[in-house]
């Protein structure tokens, strides 16, 4: 080791050294003070406990969330491919591309993203508030819950239940599960809010609290028997545009919100800003649904509103990229060795991109090209996967061992995880973003036949297979390597699992072992400062 | 007492129900009085199932059910109907099937363009057998093949030689593609008594 790298990495032993401190006396620097004043005289000891007293549900909760990652990626290759071979299974009604989407769509946003939603938001209440998650049994019985209403739901819509409105396949049936495991969350988060032991909320505990109440309402709203025609279609993309952006968005920013200043080590960039981009999310993303039906036939008023508040969407994506990215990009180079920080800043930038395009893309002269394409299905991904999803793998790769007190079992496979899904979401919104808008063109000029659409759009197709194909085999190593940290399978990895090692100081605040021994018994449990 | 976090979430909830009032629900109050447009009707008996097929086997994600209005897109030009859609042709549907893909063609005026019974059935059998380089599913579980006895059903459905089930068996519409059927001939767009420009407009 150089003397200068050695002198920094001294430097930065002391600095974190100093931050202990901080905590034993009580005044903690990213979440400022304890409610009651005191706090616990070794805060390694007992952010352990409050990661372990929510194993169960966490544990639960991931694994739902990894098996209907699975079933939704079949789901996904299926229907992707029927575009190419659109004979194949074709004597299977259940297998149907009109079935199977939904299908996909459904498992996705319920099965997938959803529950792997609350697991990160059970895990960041515990270490926000400082105290433990009141009422894991309401959590535990949500489990039960979901998994019941995502199986009714997808079975239910392969065997042609569906509801026919688009984001709300599934039979009411599911909803009648999905709807109260939802309200458990809400119960056990919010009376743990309650007895928080910080007087100053986080803003990601903003976030997810918000989410908590929104989702509800969203979903008794759209399923009131109150619309016909075209308001139906406006409720429809006032639903189908929340659910991304008042459920799985604000999941996403909070878990961005916390991972990225902890890993990189400094505070986020501005706290003030932060309430600034809350509340011109709440105001302004609810209102810009109704951008899908620009050209369409409802009043003109209310698409209008929507278009001005797609647009105005610009000033909270502006802020909040300007706290991740301003918080993280002076230490980019962390993403070197951290997985963690790897997929967040992924994510975050996919926020920033998809939220920008999005408020451009609402204006009319665009929507003439770009409405009725795949592009549009690009814009989608970039938002549930780029984005919300790669954060939430981030957010796993973090809580995980902290909750089971184990490894991931391989830095290989994490880093295959991120290339094939980074790499294959990336090939995937070139591919249909490039063709969507050549399909548009192509569509407003009337001169050309409409099987020459059809033809023109089969070689982006297939780029949305093969990049289909990748993310499965990211899907599967992520699916191992949980499964495996989840069984304690195997030989315990000396310490935490880094892409590269990190530098000496950092090692020893993330795992407070000396680098140089590497003593793999303290990877977690910090010693008391 | 309100405390720092039920004012958070009291704003927010204020917010969605904001939201909802204006993007839902005043939509519902503006067009609850309004007339379907000429040729709009009720769906009752075979147009009802037949509606009940095209939700479940998932049409909407590949076919839109709105025709843009002559300013914007080119879909009047493509003969996909003479006017835009307009609220009045959707009052009695429920689930509606507007759309926002069209992977096939829009199919809110299909009935004036393909009115063919023979045809349409064939384009579902297996939609290749009229339309090489097709996409789209085929839908073989709303067909029957029977034995030909005879002169043969008087409904078969007319297949090129390569999509026919074999020499002696014919492909017979089960009741529900009937039923599709008619529900696709239900989607037509009649000339209306509104000044063109105004065609998305007319509810302003």
């Amino acid at each position: 080791m150089s003397k200068r790298s050695e002198r920094r990495a001294r430097k930065q032993a002391a600095r974190l050294d100093q931050r202990r401190d901080t905590y034993a006396t009580g005044i903690d620097p990213v979440h400022g003070v304890w409610r009651d004043g005191v706090a616990p005289t070794n805060v390694a000891t007992w952010r352990r406990d409050v990661d372990r007293h929510v194993r169960t549900p966490v544990v639960a909760f991931t694994l739902t969330a990894v098996f209907w990652l699975l079933v939704g990626t079949t789901f996904a290759l299926i229907a992707s491919f029927k575009f190419q071979y659109p004979d194949w299974m074709g004597e299977t009604a259940a297998m149907t591309f009109g079935r199977v989407r939904p299908a996909h769509l459904n498992t996705m946003i319920w099965g997938w993203i959803s529950p792997a939603g609350v697991a990160i938001a059970v895990w960041l209440w515990g270490r926000l508030l400082k105290t433990e998650v009141r009422h894991v049994w309401a959590l535990n019985v949500s489990w039960v819950l979901w998994n019941i209403g995502v199986t009714v739901g997808t079975v239910g819509i392969l065997a042609g239940y569906s509801q026919g409105i688009e984001w709300v396949e599934m039979p009411l049936a599911a909803f009648v599960f999905l709807v109260p495991a939802l309200l458990l969350v809400a119960y056990s988060l919010l009376s743990t809010l309650r007895h928080r032991r910080v007087a100053h909320l986080y803003i990601s505990v903003w976030y997810i609290g918000a989410s908590l109440l929104w989702t509800p309402v969203l979903i008794v709203a759209i399923l009131l028997p109150i619309y016909s025609g075209v308001p139906h279609a406006t409720a429809n993309w006032w639903f189908a545009h929340n659910i991304l952006g008042l459920w799985l968005t604000p999941i996403g920013l909070g878990a961005a919100y916390y991972l990225i200043p902890k890993v990189v080590g400094r505070p986020i960039y501005s706290y003030h800003l932060s309430y600034l981009g809350f509340w011109t999310l709440a105001l302004f993303y609810n209102w810009a649904g109704v951008h899908h039906l620009v050209g369409g036939p409802p009043p003109q008023w209310v698409v209008t509103v929507s278009i001005v508040f797609s647009v105005m969407m610009i000033i909270p994506v502006i802020i909040v990229g300007l706290n991740h990215h301003m918080t993280a990009f002076p230490r980019i180079k962390r993403v070197i060795w951290s997985p963690t920080l790897r997929f967040v800043v992924f994510g975050a930038v996919s926020y920033t991109v998809v939220s920008l395009q999005g408020a451009m893309q609402a204006l009319r002269f665009w929507q003439e090209v770009t409405h009725f394409t795949h592009y549009t299905i690009a814009h989608s991904h970039i938002g549930v996967y780029a984005f919300v999803t790669m954060i939430a793998y981030g957010a796993l790769y973090y809580l995980l061992p902290r909750v089971t007190g184990w490894e991931w079992k391989s830095k290989r496979l994490i880093s295959l995880h991120f290339w094939t899904t980074a790499v294959g979401i990336s090939l995937y919104i070139v591919g249909l973003t490039a063709g969507g808008v050549l399909q548009g063109f192509l569509m407003n000029n009337p001169d050309v036949p409409f099987m020459e659409i059809v033809e023109t759009m089969k070689p982006f197709l297939w780029s949305r297979s093969i990049a289909g194909v990748l993310m499965t085999v990211g899907h599967l190593a992520f699916a191992y390597l949980v499964w495996e940290i989840v069984r304690k399978k195997g030989e315990r990895p000396p310490g935490p699992v880094f892409f590269r090692q990190p530098p000496a100081g950092v090692y020893r605040m993330m795992t407070g072992a000396d680098p140089d021994t590497g003593d793999g018994s303290a990877a977690h449990p910090v010693p008391a400062p | 007492m309100i405390t720092r976090a039920s004012l958070i979430f009291l704003g927010a909830l204020a917010a969605i129900l904001m939201s909802f009032t204006a993007l839902a629900v005043l939509p519902a109050a503006q067009l609850a009085t309004i007339e379907p447009t000429p040729g709009t009707e009720e769906y009752y008996g075979p147009t009802r199932r037949g509606r009940e097929v095209y939700v479940r086997e998932g049409c909407v994600y590949c076919h839109s059910q709105q025709v843009r209005p002559p300013d914007f897109g080119a879909d009047i030009e493509r003969g996909w109907g003479q006017r835009g859609s307009l609220p009045g042709d959707y009052v009695y549907d429920y689930p509606h099937v507007m759309g926002t893909m069209r992977t096939g063609p829009d199919l809110h005026d299909i009935a004036s363009r393909q009115p063919s019974a023979d045809w349409h059935h064939a384009h579902l059998y297996n939609p290749r057998s009229v339309s090489p380089g097709s996409v789209m599913a085929p839908y073989p579980w709303l067909y029957r093949v029977v034995e030909v006895r005879g002169d043969g059903p008087d409904n078969a459905v007319p297949l090129p030689p390569e999509y026919a089930p074999g020499e002696g068996f014919a492909v017979i519409p089960t009741e529900e593609a009937e039923d599709l059927f008619a529900y696709l001939m239900t989607l037509k767009l009649e000339a209306v008594d509104t000044p063109a420009s105004d065609a998305a407009g007319a509810t302003e």
